[in-house]
């Protein structure tokens, strides 16, 4: 157990020492789109829309946080893919006596810490803004069940995926259609009830429920806590698993 | 030190007609090789050299057969075996966003060198290298020759008993090929066995203790550059191969 936490601090130390060089940059990168979201639909869209909740800043923070963090840890860990397929830098870790546990929860862990330094910006630029939210251990908990689920999703495609451009469909045909309708600028509640009856099968709905239902302090829907725990576990399993097939 | 028992690999192929069959890379393999020795695996391009060499490293699975190091057997000693062994890849596979030491550190915390030995070991096999100047350089940075001999000093950091290197001097001018030859001299006297993949017969021949011919995926001969002269009666180990991977082709 003490090996397989050693080499999980090693290959996470790789990516904190790549984060750390280009942290500055990292960051600057990471404002421009919430401030994007935070103009355009808080500011701008927002005044003329009302919520049960009051202020629509308010209702909208919490999505912006479910997506950005979803955005960023997949993306985080998709140089995974050039490392495995342009690069070929992925054999020193299938040449090393590491489990392959260990490779996957590393590279997991440092796209959840890229998840979590992105929410905090938001969170910053929110409260900059004047959005008024409630923080707690479980939101954070939430945060970090929602990066790990997208870096393992990252990851699995970064195993299978052949192409740069194949990677990029992820983004275009998964990732994007699920920022908008996965009840992060408005509730699901307004879909017909067949797309909606989808859209409630995938783990960033449940990620904005939660993030809402604490930031405002609404009734917490605990079978979506138990959603993206059983998310967590499978991507992990299927993204050890097509590590290890690699070597087949 | 290496056993390897009718080892077969065969990958998922499209015929002419776009069936879905095999294609067999390598085929019923056995091969011994001792302590300490230069091994030499020549076979003309596509052969399986490298597929052979990647089932021996554990980056694939053999479809068939065993291979054992030191009466272990690879497939239930897999951790184990990989922290004997060490390998000098064909291609450069370096960590692009890190610099030279950054590399072989990576390399010496997978491999479990301790914190303390680490700095020396990587200052030590850079200066063997020669490769100190550049250690704080982005491997982008580096050149060819430079590349392949970072991949020999990282392939040693862990003191590997068993030294594979697929095509170690492809593309090198003859300095750098006579340095490496030089280093693989003084690791077989250490005692660690060499197994190297070479499309230079002159290399496997000033080289290697033995070599093994292979030819479509089959072994076609094995046994010293010598006895492989005497035996076929010819002037070089050169006109042996050509003999040897021609009447079969």
């Amino acid at each position: 157990m003490r090996q397989v936490l050693y080499d999980i601090s090693t290959v996470f130390w790789r990516d904190w020492l790549v984060l750390k060089r280009r942290m500055v940059k990292f960051i600057l990168s990471r404002m421009v789109a919430p401030l994007l979201y935070l103009v355009a639909f808080g500011w701008g869209l927002g005044r003329s829309i009302q919520v049960e909740s009051g202020s629509y800043l308010d209702f909208l923070v919490p999505g912006i946080l479910a997506l950005n963090s979803m955005n960023i840890s997949f993306n985080s860990i998709t140089p995974v893919h050039a490392e495995r397929v342009y690069h070929k830098s992925l054999e020193e870790y299938i040449l090393a006596p590491i489990w392959p546990e260990a490779f996957v929860i590393g590279k997991v862990l440092a796209s959840v810490l890229r998840g979590l330094i992105s929410s905090a910006i938001i969170f910053l630029l929110a409260g900059a803004f004047g959005a008024h939210m409630n923080l707690s251990p479980l939101f954070l908990l939430v945060l970090v069940l929602n990066c790990a689920i997208f870096a393992e999703i990252g990851f699995l495609a970064a195993m299978k995926l052949s192409t740069y451009e194949a990677m990029a469909q992820v983004n275009t045909y998964i990732l994007l259609p699920m920022s908008f309708l996965c009840g992060t600028f408005f509730k699901t509640a307004a879909l017909p009830e067949g797309i909606r009856f989808v859209i409630e099968l995938l783990p960033l709905t449940h990620t904005s429920c939660l993030l809402r239902a604490l930031a405002l302090g609404e009734a917490l829907p605990y079978v979506s806590l138990l959603v993206l725990t059983a998310y967590a576990l499978v991507c992990f399993w299927l993204g050890r698993r097509a590590f290890r097939q690699l070597t087949l | 030190m290496i056993e390897i028992k009718s080892l077969v690999k065969k990958f998922p192929h499209k015929n002419k007609q776009g069936q879905e069959t095999y294609k067999i890379a390598v085929e019923g393999l056995s091969l011994s090789i001792g302590e300490g020795e230069v091994f030499g695996l020549l076979g003309p391009n596509g052969a399986g050299k490298t597929t052979t060499i990647r089932m021996l490293t554990m980056q694939t699975k053999a479809t068939s057969g065993s291979i054992f190091y030191n009466g272990m057997e690879l497939e239930s000693h897999e951790l184990e075996l990989k922290s004997l062994i060490g390998v000098v890849p064909q291609h450069v596979n370096f960590d692009q966003d890190l610099t030279v030491e950054e590399n072989m550190e990576l390399h010496a915390r997978l491999h479990h060198i301790p914190a303390a030995d680490r700095k020396c070991r990587i200052d030590e096999l850079l200066a063997y290298v020669e490769l100190s100047e550049v250690v704080n350089d982005g491997v982008r940075r580096l050149s060819g020759g430079m590349k392949r001999r970072l991949l020999i000093a990282r392939a040693l950091l862990h003191k590997p008993r068993i030294l594979f290197m697929d095509e170690p001097t492809v593309a090198l001018d003859p300095q750098v090929r006579r340095k490496i030859w030089d280093l693989v001299r003084q690791l077989a006297v250490g005692g660690v066995t060499v197994f190297l993949t070479t499309h230079y017969i002159e290399e496997a021949e000033a080289l290697c203790d033995r070599v093994a011919i292979l030819n479509k995926g089959k072994l076609v001969a094995v046994d010293s550059p010598a006895h492989l002269r005497d035996n076929f009666q010819e002037a070089n180990l050169e006109e042996v191969f050509l003999k040897l991977t021609e009447e079969k082709a």
